[in-house]
């Protein structure tokens, strides 16, 4: 092909969206509608998955020592603890530590529940918090951790908590919401390819008749493709831009109003700046794509004149 | 230059459209091809462009057996053929300007090219001055002459026009008329379907009648031969 003939197949892709006037506005609109329901639910989910994974990561085990054991006894149970392959971290919280902390959370109130307890009358027990690399082994971790009271005499650990019914539930919740999530972006991606390949069937069906001159002329397939291929790709820019500049500013907006509302602020969106790349990217793309199939799917049949 | 050997189509619902047809047709004749309706003249022209093959036979244009034809190779030997209709068939949001170019820029010619050549071929159709009109803006006869111009703007070696006055009244069929004979002239082979009586009387040419799927009459020089 040379140059001037993809100037005139680019010429004649952008005169037919206008020339197509009101389908080519169909076309568009039904692009907006299945990107826009698409990249809600893409919000959504990516929303969800980053409170999740913050749930996750939120997750530790606290093992609460008797309160006999000595300094090195605890950094030897804390050694040990670390060196379980599915531990991604500990922190080892001396008693001390932990009343000055216990204090700190409680704020105001913490002369009222604490008062008379100081360093010298320390009710609580040193404690190591563990973190692991993946959530769903806090169970088996736990249960490891309690294990290690077999190899001491002393029996050091008096107990081990991981709010187990808590993490279990919330495990559950989380990888249905994303399983739904992804179900659901999924199924409306193929819808949205159904219908602008719909609707850009109908524009081609009107324009048969242009098709079968150009064969007649002795225009070859490729020929013909060419300015409904980028007829497809222009009306599939043009909706998923509007798409991707009607939900970021959606998106800002909402951010905006979370901002301002303390309760609201503990749901904790993904920052516009973060998800902008992809999913601009992604919808774009997707939109492009899917004009590109519909037109020149729905042309392939035609073509056999 | 053209030729058909044997030709016969019958047509998936059982019609027999043509049955054995051999005929040849040389370079640079005008043919007139007549006879009553059904009779198959519209089989014998689409075979000629390629809409249809045959269901036995040979067909070959300049050398080139069109009935066995690639269907990839198809857009190729049309480029060598021009095509008018009845209906004219102009794209209805082009100029005319466009409608012309349109048939120089599949086969992907330099613009340069197109531009002097559209109006070239305008200028030899006479509608020089109304080349930024759009169909609707035309007259059935002008409408016409653009689908002509369409044709031949690729310097095509053969012409084959289904009923090209078809649609228009006697006035403007004979400035139709005149334009294709004076494209014969200057060296294409034209082959015209009609039905009109009073141009095959008197513009004489050769006359092939078919009837029934078979040629019955092919005379130089002929008479249209209906009443009808």
């Amino acid at each position: 092909m040379n140059f001037s003939t993809l100037l005139r197949h680019l010429r004649e892709g952008f005169k037919n969206v206008f020339r197509n006037g009101w389908m080519s506005v169909a076309s568009v609109m039904s692009i907006i509608v299945s990107l826009f329901i698409l990249g809600v639910f893409m919000l959504l989910v990516l929303n969800v998955n980053s409170m999740a994974n913050q749930v996750d990561s939120q997750v530790e085990i606290s093992t609460f020592l008797e309160l006999n054991v000595d300094e090195n006894l605890r950094s030897v149970i804390g050694e040990e603890i670390s060196a379980m392959p599915e531990v991604s971290e500990i922190r080892i919280v001396p008693k001390d530590v932990g009343l000055k902390e216990f204090r700190d959370r409680l704020g105001e109130n913490a002369d009222n529940v604490l008062g008379g307890f100081d360093v010298d009358n320390n009710p609580l027990p040193d404690t190591i918090e563990v973190k692991v690399i993946e959530p769903e082994t806090v169970n088996f971790v736990a249960q490891k951790i309690e294990e290690l009271n077999e190899k001491h005499a002393e029996k050091p650990i008096m107990k081990v908590n991981y709010g187990k019914e808590t993490v279990d539930v919330l495990f559950k919740f989380t990888k249905l919401v994303r399983n739904i999530g992804f179900i659901f972006v999924g199924g409306l991606g193929l819808m949205s390819m159904f219908l602008i390949s719909n609707t850009i069937r109908v524009t081609i069906l009107a324009r048969r008749r242009e098709i079968g001159i150009m064969k007649l002329v002795g225009a070859t397939n490729t020929f013909i493709r060419w300015p409904f291929f980028i007829e497809g790709a222009l009306i599939g820019l043009i909706g998923s831009i509007i798409t991707v500049a009607v939900l970021f500013f959606g998106y800002s907006q909402l951010m905006s109003t979370i901002g301002q509302d303390v309760f609201m602020q503990m749901l904790n969106l993904i920052p516009l700046s973060e998800i902008w790349p992809l999913m601009g990217t992604l919808l774009i793309g997707l939109g492009v794509l899917v004009g590109i199939l519909g037109s020149t799917l729905s042309i392939r049949k035609s073509l056999k004149v | 230059m053209i030729e058909m050997q044997d030709v016969w189509k019958t047509y998936a619902n059982g019609t027999h459209a043509l049955q054995g047809v051999s005929v040849k047709i040389d370079r640079n004749e005008f043919v007139y091809i007549v006879g009553p309706s059904g009779a198959g003249k519209s089989t014998f022209m689409k075979l000629m462009y390629r809409e249809e093959v045959p269901t036995k036979g040979q067909i070959s244009i300049n050398g080139f057996n069109i009935g066995k034809l690639k269907p990839r190779k198809i857009p190729y030997v049309r480029r060598n053929i021009g095509v008018v209709f009845q209906d004219f068939r102009l794209l209805p949001k082009m100029t005319a300007f466009e409608n012309v170019a349109f048939a120089m820029e599949v086969i992907e010619a330099p613009k340069r090219h197109i531009k002097k050549r559209v109006m070239e071929v305008l200028d030899l159709v006479g509608l020089r001055s109304k080349a930024n009109r759009e169909p609707s803006q035309l007259s059935g006869g002008e409408q016409q002459r653009i689908a002509i111009a369409r044709a031949i703007v690729n310097n095509p070696s053969v012409i084959i026009a289904d009923e090209p006055t078809g649609n228009l009244d006697p006035e403007t069929s004979w400035g139709i008329m005149q334009l294709l004979d004076e494209i014969n002239f200057r060296g294409t082979t034209i082959v015209m379907a009609t039905h009109n009586r009073d141009i095959v009387n008197t513009m004489r040419k050769r006359v092939i009648a078919i009837e029934r799927g078979q040629i019955v009459r092919d005379q130089m020089r002929g008479e249209y031969g209906y009443e009808f």
